[in-house]
């Protein structure tokens, strides 16, 4: 071929031009920038605005940073460093107080000999959440409790645990992981002790009152099952509920009491008033979420019904708790729960309040909840009817386990919101974080007008938290999102 | 737990009541409606109880007793002298107003940034990102707390705009200045902004338990009686279009009704804008709006703003490629087709949760205690009940009042959602 | 499953608490602590330091009832309460005793069903105003901006106050002490009004003092006092003579030093009743004879929780003033112990 080309044609090419780079505004940096901020006018007009934002940001507050303090004994000791290393007249921020006081915007007033414990419920606390997340994956469970071991091995050490208080913990968490491979479904059984053993940890005491507490579901469940032979299932859940009730409200003490002279252990009692800062934070937002998915599943499940009064009362009160605002909540916690309880009843103000937000969050996760069951299609209630199953088996084996699945980011950003909510305990005169300790650590004189570093401090607390949760709802909204669709 | 198939037998037995599913469903509602009943009673029987044993009484004429108190911020006339009631109104109007700004500039930069956020723009998008994490992950009382710290801290004090006869003489600037053609002085007290001021003003109308500004009400009948007729004229020129084909120049009209009875009336009555001007301690003259309002305001718009624009952007981005792709084959404009095809479907999805958040914006407001802003928690829900004592009025009517609030808000954006839903085929 | 732990907890608190009945000194007896009622943290008064110990002028009056009826200063539970939230937590019985700087007015003696069983600190309220602002009077505050905490008797004293001189003036309203200090402070309002004790602390604990004045006006009546309920004059004898007693320590000399040795030499009938070395004045109150003496060896005299917390040589400096025994021209003036 090229022979005869080479007699017709003057000049063939027969190698190939090397290829020549992109000119200099189509190729590296400079086109990235041409196409991601100087693309047009406008585009370009933003940039700038941006930049400049971002420059002012930063020349206002980085001789703030820069300047930073981190030893000393108060904020008058501090200033005099900061005029003596930066000059006259120079701010900068005094992170010594933060130095001198983490542990209240962390713990409160929990005595630092009892710190592990917080820290150990706080750990089992992701422990007993991974069976519900992650049912019966082993591989899942196995990074989660590892990471919790780590962590607990880590912080426990560091909190000054007594050793055997560490050990049991470590053997704890050792034979979960263990069960994690050989049984992984098992270990929801520590999820549903979970909360008594978390309540024991925090407030301490008598380690047979969360014991005796727990054994009245073993007396509901035996009057249950010793009943129904003879008088039929709803009558005997009936009685099982009045015998457990009979037992918690006449049996409980006495018999805890008895157990606690006959075989006396446990922790030392740590009074609510103790309680302060993220403990107290987490304490009301965890327990509002966890009392409130039961009554929010009733509740949405109650909007749902056909039968009128039912839903007419469960709308009511949706209605009525998303329509006022927490704050008023947590005021009628402070002030007016006490004119609704018969004369002479008085429990401490956390309660209360936990009572209260419990409400709230019920509410919400009504709302929620119902959203999940919307999202089914009609054709599994139906398929639920066709199988013959009555309401209560077609909402436990059919619709719910799918209405939650679909919820669970939800239920996060609700959590979310609860968590930064509880700051609002403060106007109720317990210790959040964000306003109760900062105004206790203002009251001392070494430490009167200081306001960014504290504010600064719980801000980044709370943004690491809540955006970690919000990163895990969004990941799971991905992988839910398939398998509707 | 209940056997599901117990063939109905023609007799009458007791246990129908449970298994049979024509009975169950009335028994279940008869023995909720009991408990609840039994439950409303024991609360109220309480509730008498300890009335009784703290020697208090359920009535709510401490409403009309003297307040004693003075509140920094009213949009209705009151002083010390007036009674609570009068009180809980401007605490009232001082929330609503709140969530009124709120929602209007929460909505202008919501928008803004959930657009912006899906700009082609590297940094304008990444900085939409941190803006909205940030704002969303922290909890709002801080950055109320935050904001009225910065407007307070960093903003000039009235002395600061004197100018002195030694610095006149000397041809000194004073260190602050007015804003806006010296009509608004930022200082660390709050805002002052000129007032508007009628020379002849049609004065008010005591009606005995509120007195009303005849001036508002006459400026608002006007404005609303031309927007009426101006649709009027809208409408008739539509006909006319619709009739002959051709549609008659109505854009001078407009205008001509819209504004010229307006600006009859304030000529008439003699309007002008007074400027704040500095005296003593403070500037006088115009209108001081508090930091405590612009704070909560404005941390409250920036807070609520993170949240719509997460809404408008999902809104925005759950409508298909194919849509915009569709219009661009039909010939229509970028803007045309963000008007017409993008924007009224992406509205469909974005209302519902809109409209949550403007709730959220309203019982936020709550958080003015953290300010010390006198809304309707702080006259009511605090210093009146602090001053009578009455607990359980006070907070009973203004769950209420919320409660009410929330149910207008609710109700009218729901019947605006259903305006713009698809209707149904 | 999670209930149970609920209902456990409300049952065991509700125990715990016990009732709040008409006889608060034995449930306090029974209970083994005293819940008192305190500040959420008002310098001097009533804070918590870094370790969770509460101190000040009130706390130490807390500690002295306990010390008087448990025999045991630290066995004292505070509960810090707000402006708004203190007297229904004293009305519902979640605290036993308020020792809050909380003002005895008319109307809360009456219609809150309250009663203020004593006057630990005569105080009156004030304003404090930056020296270069060249005020000398209250009455030339004219159109000036006052910062003023909500929930409390100021706000309508300042009311009555300029409305009486008819002046007009700008409330910013502020949440609590520190807030309204760093608002003064930072130019937002020109004087700061609280009692005036408060002023005098918060002047003392700015960096630069001297260029703060608090001006001669005095508004208002400021009888601070501890609080018990309506109804149960026993505890509020209790709590009554539980101050007087210390007020009387002060007069008789007796501090918490020299209380043992007092005790074994003195010759004075009515310091030997007080100690519990003669006569049964304690069991007349069902406390044991030596309660008294159990408080001053534990918290001192008046004198010395008020040199301790608040007095001159402290932070915050305050002279003794009106509350100077009325034997020294002050009006703190205990009824004779006999």
């Amino acid at each position: 071929m090229s022979e005869t080309h080479a007699q017709t044609v003057s000049f063939v090419r027969d190698t190939m031009l090397p290829p020549t780079p992109p000119p200099m505004g189509e190729r590296g940096a400079v086109k990235w920038m041409r196409e991601n901020l100087f693309s047009t006018p406008l585009n370009v007009a933003l940039t700038l605005l941006g930049l400049l934002s971002i420059y002012a940001l930063i020349s206002a507050a980085l001789p703030w940073w820069l300047n930073s303090v981190w030893v000393a004994e108060s904020l008058s000791e501090c200033r005099e460093i900061v005029a003596a290393s930066a000059g006259e007249g120079a701010t900068g921020a005094c992170w010594a107080m933060i130095r001198e006081r983490w542990h209240q915007f962390l713990f409160g007033f929990y005595p630092p000999a009892e710190w592990w414990r917080p820290i150990l419920a706080l750990g089992l606390l992701l422990a007993a959440l991974a069976p519900v997340l992650f049912a019966g994956q082993k591989r899942n469970l196995t990074v989660v409790l590892g990471a919790v071991a780590i962590y607990l091995l880590v912080t426990l050490s560091l909190a000054a645990t007594p050793g055997t208080a560490f050990g049991l913990a470590m053997v704890l968490i050792l034979g979960m992981l263990g069960l994690a491979q050989v049984q992984p479904g098992k270990l929801l059984w520590f999820t549903v002790l979970y909360p008594a053993l978390c309540f024991w940890l925090l407030w301490g005491g008598s380690i047979w009152s969360p014991i005796v507490a727990m054994a009245g579901f073993g007396v509901l469940y035996a009057v249950f099952r010793l009943a129904s032979p003879f008088i039929g299932l709803a009558p005997a859940a009936g009685a099982g509920v009045v015998a457990a009730v009979l037992w918690w409200l006449y049996i409980d003490i006495p018999v805890v009491n008895a157990l606690q002279i006959a075989m006396p252990f446990g922790l030392q009692s740590i009074n609510s008033d103790q309680f302060g800062g993220f403990l107290l934070a987490i304490v009301i937002g965890v327990t509002g979420i966890t009392f409130s998915l039961p009554i929010g599943i009733l509740l949405a499940l109650g909007r749902q019904s056909d039968m009128l009064i039912v839903k007419t009362l469960s709308v009511g009160f949706i209605e009525f708790v998303r329509g006022v605002p927490l704050i008023t909540l947590l005021f009628t916690a402070s002030l007016l729960l006490q004119y609704f309880l018969p004369p002479g009843t008085n429990f401490d103000i956390i309660l209360r309040v936990i009572i209260l937000v419990t409400f709230f969050a019920a509410a919400y996760l009504a709302e929620v909840i119902r959203g999940g069951l919307a999202a089914l299609p009609r054709g599994q209630y139906e398929a639920a009817d066709a199988l013959g199953l009555d309401y209560w088996r077609a909402q436990r084996l059919i619709i719910l386990p799918q209405a939650l699945k679909v919820s669970i980011p939800a239920i996060v950003s609700t959590f979310i919101g609860l968590f930064k909510d509880t700051t609002l305990v403060a106007f109720v005169g317990l210790m959040d974080p964000l306003k109760g300790v900062t105004q206790i650590v203002r009251a001392d004189i070494d430490w009167k007008g200081i306001y960014w570093e504290p504010y600064i401090f719980v801000g980044a607390i709370f943004f690491i938290i809540c955006f970690g949760m919000s990163r895990y709802s969004m990941y799971l909204e991905q992988k839910l999102k398939t398998d509707h669709r | 737990m209940a056997m599901a198939t117990d063939v109905p037998k023609d007799s009458f037995r007791l246990s129908m009541l449970i298994y049979d599913t024509r009975y169950r469903s009335y028994t279940i509602q008869i023995v909720v409606l009991v408990l609840f009943a039994m439950a409303v009673a024991w609360l109220l029987n309480n509730t008498a109880q300890n009335l009784a044993a703290r020697g208090k009484e359920f009535d709510f004429t401490f409403l009309w007793q003297r307040a004693g108190y003075d509140i920094g911020q009213q949009l209705i006339p009151y002083t010390n002298d007036s009674n609570h009631f009068r009180a809980l109104l401007v605490g009232l109007l001082n929330t609503l107003a709140v969530a009124f700004w709120g929602c209007i500039f929460a909505t202008i930069l919501g928008v803004t940034i959930g657009v912006l956020r899906l700009s082609r723009n590297w940094l304008i998008g990444r900085l939409m990102t941190v803006y909205v994490e940030l704002f969303r992950n922290i909890p709002l009382l801080l950055w109320i707390l935050l904001t009225y710290v910065i407007l307070s801290e960093t903003t000039p004090q009235p002395r600061d705009f004197r100018v002195t006869d030694e610095m006149a003489a000397a041809g000194e600037a004073p260190a602050a200045s007015m804003m806006i053609f010296d009509t608004v002085a930022v200082t660390n007290r709050g805002t002052n902004i000129p007032a508007p001021l009628f020379e002849r003003g049609l004065g008010t109308l005591d009606l005995g338990f509120m007195s009303l500004n005849l001036t508002f009400w006459a400026i608002l009948a006007v404005v609303v009686g031309s927007i009426w007729a101006n649709r009027r004229l809208l409408a008739a020129a539509r006909a006319q279009q619709e009739a002959t084909g051709d549609r008659p120049v109505t854009w001078w009209k407009s205008i001509l009704i819209l504004f010229a009875p307006v600006i009859v009336m304030l000529v008439a009555m003699g309007f002008h804008l007074e400027i704040p001007e500095l005296r003593g301690f403070n500037f006088a003259g115009g209108i001081l709006v508090a930091h405590s309002f612009t704070a909560l305001t404005v941390a409250l718009s920036l807070y609520t703003a993170a949240f719509i624009a997460e809404i408008v952007r999902a809104g925005i981005l759950a409508i298909s490629r194919g849509q915009s792709e569709a219009a661009f084959a039909l010939g229509l404009r970028p803007n045309r087709t963000m008007n017409l095809i993008i924007l009224p479907q992406a509205l469909r999805v974005i209302i519902p949760p809109l409209i949550s958040q403007y709730l959220n914006l309203t019982k936020n407001t709550s958080l003015g205690i953290a300010v010390s802003y006198l809304d309707l928690r702080g006259t009511l829900g605090g210093i009146t009940l602090n001053q009578t004592g009455r607990e359980l009025e006070c907070m009973l009517l203004m769950m209420l009042i919320y409660l009410t609030i929330s149910l207008i808000i609710s109700a009218v954006m729901n019947m605006y959602n259903k305006s713009v839903q698809l209707k149904a085929r | 499953m999670k209930k149970t732990v609920f209902f456990g907890a409300l049952a065991a608190t509700t125990l715990v608490a016990g009732l709040a009945g008409a006889a608060t000194l034995d449930d306090v007896k029974a209970r083994g602590e005293l819940i008192c009622g305190s500040n959420t943290g008002l310098t001097g008064f009533g804070a918590p330091d870094a370790s969770g110990n509460w101190a000040g002028f009130d706390v130490d009056l807390c500690r002295a009832i306990a010390a008087v009826v448990l025999g045991d200063a630290t066995k004292v539970k505070f509960v810090p309460t707000t402006g708004e939230t203190r007297f229904t937590a004293l009305q519902s019985g979640e605290v036993d005793v308020l020792v809050r700087n909380s003002t005895w007015t008319y109307s809360r003696d009456s219609e809150l069903a309250l009663d203020f069983v004593a006057v630990n600190y005569y105080d009156g309220q004030g304003f404090m105003v930056k020296k270069d602002l060249g005020v000398s009077s209250a009455k030339e505050l004219d159109g000036a901006t006052v910062c003023i905490q909500t929930g409390t008797t100021t706000e309508l004293n300042l009311a009555d106050f300029f409305k009486q001189n008819n002046i007009s003036y700008q409330p910013v309203t502020v949440a609590d002490d520190s807030e309204a200090q760093r608002q003064y402070l930072a130019g937002a309002c020109d004087a700061y009004t609280t009692d005036a004790s408060g002023l005098a602390a918060s002047r003392a604990t700015m960096p630069d003092a001297e260029n703060h004045i608090i001006l001669p006006e005095i508004i208002s009546k400021e009888p601070l006092g501890p609080v018990v309920r309506h109804g149960d004059s026993q505890w509020g004898d209790v709590v009554r003579w539980t101050f007087y007693a210390m007020l009387i320590a002060e007069e008789k000399g007796v501090t918490s030093a020299n209380v043992e040795e007092v005790l074994a030499s003195t010759t004075d009938e009515e310091v030997k009743r007080l100690l519990g070395a003669s006569g049964d004045m304690g069991a007349k109150m069902g406390l044991d004879n030596d309660a008294f003496k159990r408080a001053i060896a534990a918290v001192g005299n008046y004198g010395e929780v008020f040199s301790r917390n608040i007095g001159e040589g402290t932070t915050i400096n305050l002279a003794r003033g009106l509350n100077a025994l009325w034997t020294q021209g002050g009006l703190q003036y205990a009824p004779p112990l006999r």
